[in-house]
């Protein structure tokens, strides 16, 4: 792959990862297209800004608070101590100060503060209390799109304090008083219409996975389904859209469904709910999310199935492990057997420990791969019954489809793991510089496991991360083609009887 | 007789204060799971992670060694100092805290050490400095001259114990007696005094706040129960669902 010629200096890639000196004002050019007008207007946002968006903005702010625990623990607790400043990929990747976590805070907390408190109201001077004007709306729009809400921050801050949510709660406001991002009000609209973040049609779909039938039967001489709204199947396959076409996530895919068929297990997909990712949770719209969620309830309804999974997919398996249940339950419809929803990783897992599934490892001798901890799974979910099986669970499963595994250094994975930079609805084309300095520190952490065991390549569990990754490994180095899905290691593995019968 | 009316009105403002702040953290619902994971996946792992993190600042240890050490020995040295001071307002003095009585001063020393550990980070630091407003200065420095004119009056200007022990009584039974001491003395009663009043429009909220931080107190299990966050349940179906609480 040709690199592009770049607009902007890429990071090098030193020994180890450094902390820079603080520069002001780094990325203050950076941010996201402004939605258009019918593009809010579909979600029930203002199309445009807002004459009194300040006063607007303010009011939508208290209320925020009110119906949130942690927005108002999060304003009031922060001591400043600085634990966090230096653990933002973003801010290790760029230098500006406001991509601090605790930083990107205090734009909303200053507001917060100078409208909501005492000693905001009468010594802003002293507390650093500021105005909603066009400046700190500017800087909202700019910083609160340089967040991948990964919580990274969280896991440092003496009070456990989450940028993501305070991240989620400016986009909310800005999407109020008519200042939404393109990128994600565009997608979210697209769900909606059409079921699926690419707003691909039904038939479309329903082609897609007919050929792909065709391939993998061609390919490995066995009859694998990719069946889609089949009543009665047992399970409901819900993936991110990019599973039907993107590489490398397509290979993921036909992985899950290499699993299903050796293991005896009829699955479909939903042309309803033909997509895992929920970006309502990106622009912390509740509202949003719910609908986007429902789609999935409806699904398994309408088709009878008796179980949930989602495939890989980092903020979707967050949205469905912690809050599926809240916005969409409850699932006392399902079989109680399983948790809903599962993962794939769990599924396969589960099928791996009942040797379910015949694997031959030296299928995949010719890979030496390492595992990126997608955030949101890492962070904010679980897999498994036991408190960190989201590490331990994809690890077992890679360790079983093949016999080179490394991991990268211990802070950089697991709970410390580093965003790949492109997540929480900044996975676009317009926030590129941005994608490619925050995945710094994720490169310097390849390159270090790189450097000791000669990785050919990186698995994840994310679609955003895939994406991602291809886009930002040539600019470090690496071949776009180096990032792969779990199930992939998994599918090819995968031992098929000679003759199906 | 001023400083008692100081002491008391602070001492109301602060109580009442927090009182309010606690009261509107826990009546705020919490409408989805958001515990920082891996999390305990039951309540009694959560009080065992809370208690990590009370005591032991678990987070700040795994984010900056330095950060922590200065702030634990601060935090620490000030627990102990609070429960040296009880010797002025018990009679007979407990015996667990005429125990710990001379632990004071090498309380007060901690208190100091990590102070001054924590100003200077403020200053040297760059990233700690720009995000560092006027109060956060402010604050370490008014707690240091609360340690600090206190131990003056431990090792430089001492002051008369009985008196600060007749006048500290007086104040828990509301028989008031002028303070007959230093003006030294009377500086460490008003800081103190301020900080009593600016603790509940402050960032010392942190106290109170961390045992109301979702990502902290909740317990990993969205699957097995529904959470509704103290909300009107919005279920799809029509059956209750079977969790009220934040858990
Ligand atoms: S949530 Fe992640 S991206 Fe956002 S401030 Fe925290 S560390 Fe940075
Ligand atoms: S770690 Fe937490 S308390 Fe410390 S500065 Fe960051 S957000 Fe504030
Ligand atoms: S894309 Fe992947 S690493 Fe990045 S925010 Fe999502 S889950 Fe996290």
């Amino acid at each position: 792959m040709a690199k592009k010629p770049v607009p902007f200096d890429v990071p090098v890639l030193g020994d180890f990862t450094d902390t820079p000196a603080v520069k002001p004002g780094a990325m203050s050019h950076s941010q996201p297209f402004v939605a258009k007008a019918p593009i809010n207007e579909a979600l029930g946002y203002p199309g445009e800004l807002v004459d009194n968006w300040q006063q607007v903005g303010v009011e939508k702010l208290g209320e925020l608070v009110k119906g949130s625990r942690a927005l108002r623990v999060y304003l009031d607790s922060c001591v400043k101590c600085g634990a966090c400043t230096d653990k933002c990929h973003y801010f290790l990747g760029t230098g500006d100060p406001n991509n601090m976590p605790v930083a990107r805070q205090d734009l909303l907390r200053s507001v917060y503060r100078r409208h909501y408190t005492l000693a905001g109201k009468y010594l802003p001077g002293l507390v650093g209390a500021k105005e909603f004007d066009e400046q700190m709306l500017d800087d909202w729009y700019k910083y609160f799109h340089q967040c991948s809400q990964c919580r990274r921050c969280s896991v440092y801050c003496p009070y456990g304090i989450d940028t993501a949510e305070v991240s989620m709660a400016a986009r909310e406001i800005m999407d109020t008083i008519g200042k939404g991002q393109k990128y994600c009000n565009e997608i979210i609209g697209k769900v909606h219409k059409l079921g699926n973040n690419l707003g691909l049609p039904e038939p479309a779909l329903a082609d897609t996975l007919e050929g792909l039938e065709e391939d993998v039967e061609e390919e490995i001489n066995v009859a694998v389904k990719f069946p889609l709204d089949v009543k009665g199947a047992e399970v409901l396959l819900v993936t991110p859209s990019a599973d039907f076409f993107a590489e490398p996530h397509i290979d993921g895919l036909i992985g899950y469904a290499k699993v299903f068929h050796q293991a005896g297990i009829s699955w479909t997909i939903s042309s309803h709910a033909s997509e895992a990712a929920n970006f309502g949770l990106f622009i912390g719209s509740r509202d949003n999310m719910q609908k986007v969620a429902m789609r999935i309830r409806e699904a398994a309804l309408e088709l009878g199935v008796k179980r949930i999974v989602f495939g890989e997919c980092g903020h979707a398996w967050r949205v469905g492990y912690s809050f599926l249940n809240t916005l969409a339950g409850p699932f006392d419809f399902l079989d109680s057997r399983y948790p809903v929803p599962q993962h794939i990783v769990e599924v396969t897992h589960d099928l791996i420990q009942q040797g379910r599934l015949r694997l031959d490892k030296s299928a995949n001798d010719d890979k030496r791969v390492t595992f990126h901890d997608s955030c949101n799974v890492a962070r904010a979910s679980r897999m498994g019954d036991k408190a960190g099986g989201q590490f331990t669970l994809p690890r077992d499963v890679i360790r079983a489809s093949c016999n080179h595994f490394f991991d990268m250094p211990a802070d950089t994975i697991g709970e410390a793991t580093f965003c790949c930079g492109g997540g929480g609805g900044l996975l676009t084309d317009d926030l590129v510089e941005l994608r490619v300095k925050g995945a710094k520190p994720r490169m310097q952490a390849l390159k270090d496991v790189n450097d000791q065991h000669r990785i050919t390549h990186m698995a994840a569990i994310c679609a955003i991360c895939k994406s991602q990754f291809s886009k930002v490994f040539p600019y470090y180095g690496f071949e776009m083609d180096q990032i792969i899905s779990v199930h992939q290691l998994v599918g090819d593995a995968l031992v098929f009887p000679v003759d199906p019968g | 007789m001023l400083i008692s009316a100081i002491l008391y009105l602070a001492a109301i403002i602060c109580v009442l204060g927090v009182g309010r702040k606690v009261y509107q953290y826990a009546a705020t619902p919490a409408p989805l799971k958001i515990p920082t994971t891996p999390a305990p996946t039951t309540r009694a792992g959560v009080v065992w992670r809370m208690f990590r993190e009370v005591v032991f600042f678990d987070s700040l240890f795994k984010a900056s060694k330095f950060t922590w050490l200065f702030g634990w020995l601060f935090h620490a040295g000030l627990f102990v100092a609070l429960l040296c001071h009880l010797r002025y307002f018990t009679e007979p003095v407990w015996g667990w805290v005429a125990l710990i009585a001379p632990l004071s001063k090498y309380a007060g020393l901690a208190m100091l050490v990590g102070l001054t550990g924590l100003l200077g980070r403020r200053f040297l630091v760059d990233r700690v400095r720009t995000i560092s407003a006027p109060s956060d200065y402010l604050m370490l420095l008014l707690i240091m001259a609360i340690a600090g004119s206190g131990l003056l009056m431990r090792f430089v200007w001492h002051t008369d114990i009985v008196a600060v022990k007749q006048f500290a009584r007086g104040l828990l039974s509301f028989d008031l007696n002028a303070l007959s001491g230093s003006s030294l003395l009377f500086l460490h009663l008003l800081f103190v005094a301020v900080l009593l009043l600016i603790f509940p429009f402050s960032k010392l909220l942190h106290a109170p706040g961390l045992f109301f931080s979702p990502s902290r107190y909740q317990v990993d299990n969205p699957r097995e129960r529904r959470h509704t966050g103290g909300q009107a349940s919005k279920s799809a179906n029509s059956a209750v669902s079977q969790e009220q609480k934040n858990g």
